[in-house]
């Protein structure tokens, strides 16, 4: 018999929403198991230096005798989980205060929302790297300077979703009901958010990724001897010749990138009625 | 963005326009104080010695030296004052002297703005171009395999770690097959044009100097094409939907039963409509340019803003971010008021009551 | 006409003169392979120069799928059955299921043309009216710019759009709702199609406008001799200008009369439904008695 919770709404599976969420598993995998089965040290330097792949290094060693295969699983576990978690807070802030931002309105509202346009004003990475580089270079505060980029975003599409809910009947009588504002978030707005969120959350990991592997690269993240895979890119500046040293932790963040957005595209059309509604018979 | 056009209409009831670009160039106007406001606080309030960043270790160290330089940089006033002291410098071209080159980082960044522009401009073309292109492809065949290819290629591009693609492009393009130029802007053998734009490729062609406008030009591609595949990911996806939106709209299905189709329909009516939608995206798309440009511009070592940010990061010069972090957010600024002017160009709701 | 006192059918009433369109047996299914959703089953009509015919229904009944069809305007995944013949009095008879979009494009706009309900969003919010009166002119007609302008500013003369020459210029958000649709027929007009296909075309204005819209339809359709569709789910506006209606419910047509004997003798027990919820109703039945 087949558990009720295993069920998978069938429009759930497609192709690229299947093989984003196999990759990414994987990688999830790696990230936290890495460092029981890696073959090498990541941080030991007692390889031959600039070695190029082959049978015992499968993905050669970098200038410092360190074998990349065992240094990229376990940069796995450490870009991974903190793009996760980066993600998680941006997440919670960022909803909290749009939902604030839109639920209070007025002078609430019109304060958060200048703080997002301000925080906006600046391309991404260019604010993160500011930030960064003002806190002193350090992969915790790479992903403090990630933050402070990433939560408005989501404070943005909360507001606008909050905003529109506000005047719906049905909230409205919750309040009149004498709910309390956070009873109202909670049980009326937010389970309205949470799909819009979710596709948001799921592009953002990729895009997390992107931005603390981006920072190290800069070396405003991880330092060295840490198995940061932009730190480790950033490497391969000084050694144009062993194409090995940069190649492998580019397509590591390529391939777990691409994962996340396949996943977040997938489920975009799962919870975007907008993006899939078929334009056959929308009139009659 | 989203101003209705009676919103517009309240604030000059004779010109609407002239009270939409108002509108526009206050917000501008207000955002630039709160960018400097950023960069001001991150300078100076964040945890860290900003004095012993600014002297270095050894002049930090010493009392007197210290003392002199907060006296003369008016660091002992309180922090509003200081806020004035900072606006009035940086009206007077003052951002404060580089750590690493010794340079006043104005005189090092108006160098670097232009190459940087240069770059962008061509990438915004390039990546438009495709974008709109791959787009249109992908909501005209909406749930073929040309429209799953579209979409798997964008987001592709979408995932690619652009410092990687410009290091590797650069190996395989230059290094191994020698097809394209090396790095840097122009060929070494050659003179930078005259200056008049900034921009080789433009002050060549003005100057007639065909070689030079070719060299130049050449040297652009393999930036321009590593900077473009993210926004082209971004675009494609973004005219998809926006084209998709318009297929759908009342004023193509009118086109349609007059009897347009093809190129007729496409552009007359079709990307004429998405053109608003994907006027705003064109704006944030030059944003994730710029930051592209810090990631890539170091691997071809391209001397605009992005190696500056690189080579200011990579060796702690706070003042060189800052003056960076700056004026990236002032051409951020400009290019999404440029943005603005162009909605009310195309958009005669806005221009016309 | 209305006196006329034989209660015959649609087609015979207009049997007078030949029909330029004529549609029999008309099918039309939307959906994947597997699963097609049948939205008009089979039905028959037949427009006749200068003459109205009225398509009633509610909304999912099929009727306005019904005039997309006519256009070959129906989304990609539709199956279309049944045959929709155009006798052109210029010469040519054509079968329009299953021809090219090459072919279609001969058509559209210069053959059979049609005006949608909202007029707002028919026009194109950022082409000035006389690019959308004209582009269509220069394409079908081979008229130069200068002689498509003077065509132009003839046709919303004779819709009455004030100040024509000036109005070629504007957007169509600098005119009211009224004058758009009264646009957007000087359009469909331009090359003098043979037949005119207006979906719900007074729904989306203010009462005050209706009646001058459907008036104006009226006149067209007898100085020029077009055969219109008037496809709406408002039988006080069919009232108006129809001569001939068809009742149509789940993608059937359930009764066809002539206008009279629909408002006064309705026969199927869904026409008297629909008749009953016109205000007025009663005036109507009054009259049937």
């Amino acid at each position: 018999m087949r558990k009720r919770w295993l069920k998978i709404p069938a429009a759930w599976i497609t192709p690229l929403g299947v093989i984003g969420a196999v990759i990414a598993v994987a990688w999830v995998g790696i990230a936290f198991t890495a460092r029981l089965w890696v073959p090498f040290d990541p941080l030991a330097q007692d390889l031959p230096r600039l070695q190029a792949p082959g049978i015992d290094t499968l993905m050669g060693t970098d200038a410092l005798g360190r074998d990349i295969f065992s240094r990229l699983m376990t940069g796995a576990g450490v870009t991974i989980p903190l793009a996760l978690m980066l993600v998680v807070m941006s997440l919670l802030v960022g909803t909290l205060i749009g939902a604030i931002a839109g639920y209070f309105g007025k002078w609430v509202d019109e304060l958060l929302m200048r703080l997002t346009d301000l925080v906006m004003a600046f391309p991404t990475v260019i604010l993160a790297m500011v930030v960064a580089a003002a806190l002193g270079p350090s992969l915790f505060n790479a992903v403090i300077a990630a933050f402070v980029v990433s939560w408005p975003q989501y404070a943005r599409m909360t507001r606008s979703i909050v905003l529109g809910l506000r005047t719906q009947n049905y909230v409205m009588a919750g309040r009149l009901m004498g709910f309390s504002p956070f009873k109202t978030l909670r049980v009326d707005i937010a389970p309205n958010v949470v799909g819009p969120i979710l596709v948001l959350a799921s592009l953002d990991v990729g895009t997390a990724i992107l931005l603390l592997s981006g920072l190290s690269f800069l070396g405003l993240g991880a330092q060295p001897p840490t198995p940061e895979w932009g730190s480790m890119i950033s490497a391969a500046i000084q050694n144009f010749d062993s194409w090995w040293i940069g190649l492998f932790p580019g397509l590591a963040i390529l391939t777990v990138v691409m994962a996340f957005n396949f996943v977040g595209d997938s489920l975009r059309d799962i919870f975007d009625p907008t993006s899939q509604v078929s334009r056959a018979g929308a009139r009659s | 963005m989203g101003n209705t056009p009676r919103a517009t209409r309240r604030y000059s009831a004779r010109s609407p326009l002239v009270g939409y670009l108002l509108r526009r160039l206050g917000t501008s106007v207000l955002l630039l104080f709160g960018v400097t406001i950023v960069t001001f606080a991150l300078a100076n309030l964040v945890p860290g010695d900003p004095i012993a960043a600014a002297l270095g270790e050894g002049a930090a160290s010493n009392p007197a030296t210290v003392e002199a330089y907060i006296k003369e940089r008016g660091l002992d006033q309180p922090l509003p004052v200081q806020y004035v002291n900072y606006i009035s410098g940086l009206f007077q071209g003052d951002m404060g002297i580089s750590l690493r080159t010794a340079q006043p980082v104005a005189s090092d960044l108006s160098k670097a703005v232009p190459a940087t522009v240069e770059i962008a401009l061509l990438a915004i073309v390039v990546s438009l171009g495709v974008g709109v292109a791959l787009g249109s492809l992908a909501a005209y065949r909406r749930g073929k395999i040309s429209d799953q290819l579209v979409r798997v290629f964008s987001l592709i591009g979408l995932s690619i770690p652009t410092f990687w693609m410009a290091l590797v492009s650069f190996n395989f393009f230059f290094l191994q097959l020698r097809i394209a130029p090396g790095s840097g802007r122009l060929s070494p053998a050659l003179a930078p044009p005259p200056t008049v734009t900034g921009f080789y490729t433009v002050d060549a062609l003005l100057a007639g100097q065909w070689v030079t406008f070719t060299d130049a030009l050449a040297h652009l591609m393999l930036p321009v094409f590593v900077l473009s595949l993210f926004t082209i990911g971004l675009l494609t996806r973004f005219v998809r939907t926006s084209v998709l939106e318009v297929l759908d709209a009342d004023y193509v299905r009118a086109g349609r039963a007059k009897g347009l189709s093809g190129p007729r329909l496409l552009f007359g009516y079709v990307l004429r409509g998405a053109s608003l939608p994907i006027l705003t995206i064109v704006g944030l798309a030059f944003g994730t340019l710029l930051s592209g440009t810090v990631l890539v511009e170091a691997v071809f070592a391209w001397p605009g803003l992005g190696s500056y940010a690189y080579n200011s990061a990579t060796s702690l010069d706070l003042p060189g971010v800052m003056g960076v972090g700056l004026v990236v957010g002032v051409v951020y600024l400009t290019i999404n008021f440029a943005v603005d002017l162009l909605y009310g160009v195309l958009d005669p709701r806005v221009r016309l009551a | 006409m209305i006196d006329a006192p034989t209660p015959e059918s649609a087609d015979a009433a207009s049997a007078a003169s030949t029909p330029v369109l004529t549609v029999d047996g008309l099918t039309i299914g939307i959906g994947s392979r597997n699963n097609v959703k049948s939205i008009v089953k089979g039905i028959s009509l037949a427009l006749t120069p200068g003459r109205v015919q009225g398509l009633a229904g509610e909304s999912g009944s099929g009727k306005t799928v019904t005039s997309l069809a006519m256009l070959g305007l129906l989304p990609s995944n539709a199956v279309v059955g049944g045959s929709i013949r155009l006798t052109d009095p210029e010469g040519g008879d054509t079968e329009l299921v299953g021809m090219s979009h090459r072919q279609l494009n001969e058509i559209r706009g210069r053959r059979i043309a049609m005006i949608f309900q909202d007029p707002s969003s028919s026009l194109h919010p950022q082409l000035t009216v006389g690019v959308q009166l004209t582009d269509h002119v220069t394409r079908h007609l081979k008229l130069s710019k200068k002689q498509a302008r003077e065509h132009a500013i003839g046709l919303l003369d004779r819709v009455r759009v004030p100040n024509p020459a000036e109005a070629l210029g504007r957007y169509p958000h600098q005119f009211s709702g009224g004058q758009r649709q009264r646009i957007a027929i000087a359009i469909a007009l331009a090359c003098d199609p043979v037949v005119l296909l207006a979906d719900e075309p007074t729904t989306a204005l203010d009462v005050t406008v209706q009646a001058g819209i459907l008036h104006l339809l009226r006149d067209l359709a007898d100085e020029r001799q077009l055969a219109v569709l008037l496809v709406t789910h408002d039988l006080g506006v069919m009232s108006a200008i129809a001569d001939d209606i068809a009742v149509m419910r789940h993608g059937e047509i359930v009764e066809s009369n002539v206008r009279h004997n629909i408002f006064a003798n309705p026969q199927h027990a869904y026409t008297r439904e629909l008749l009953s919820s016109l205000p007025g109703a009663e005036g109507f039945q009054e009259v049937s008695e």
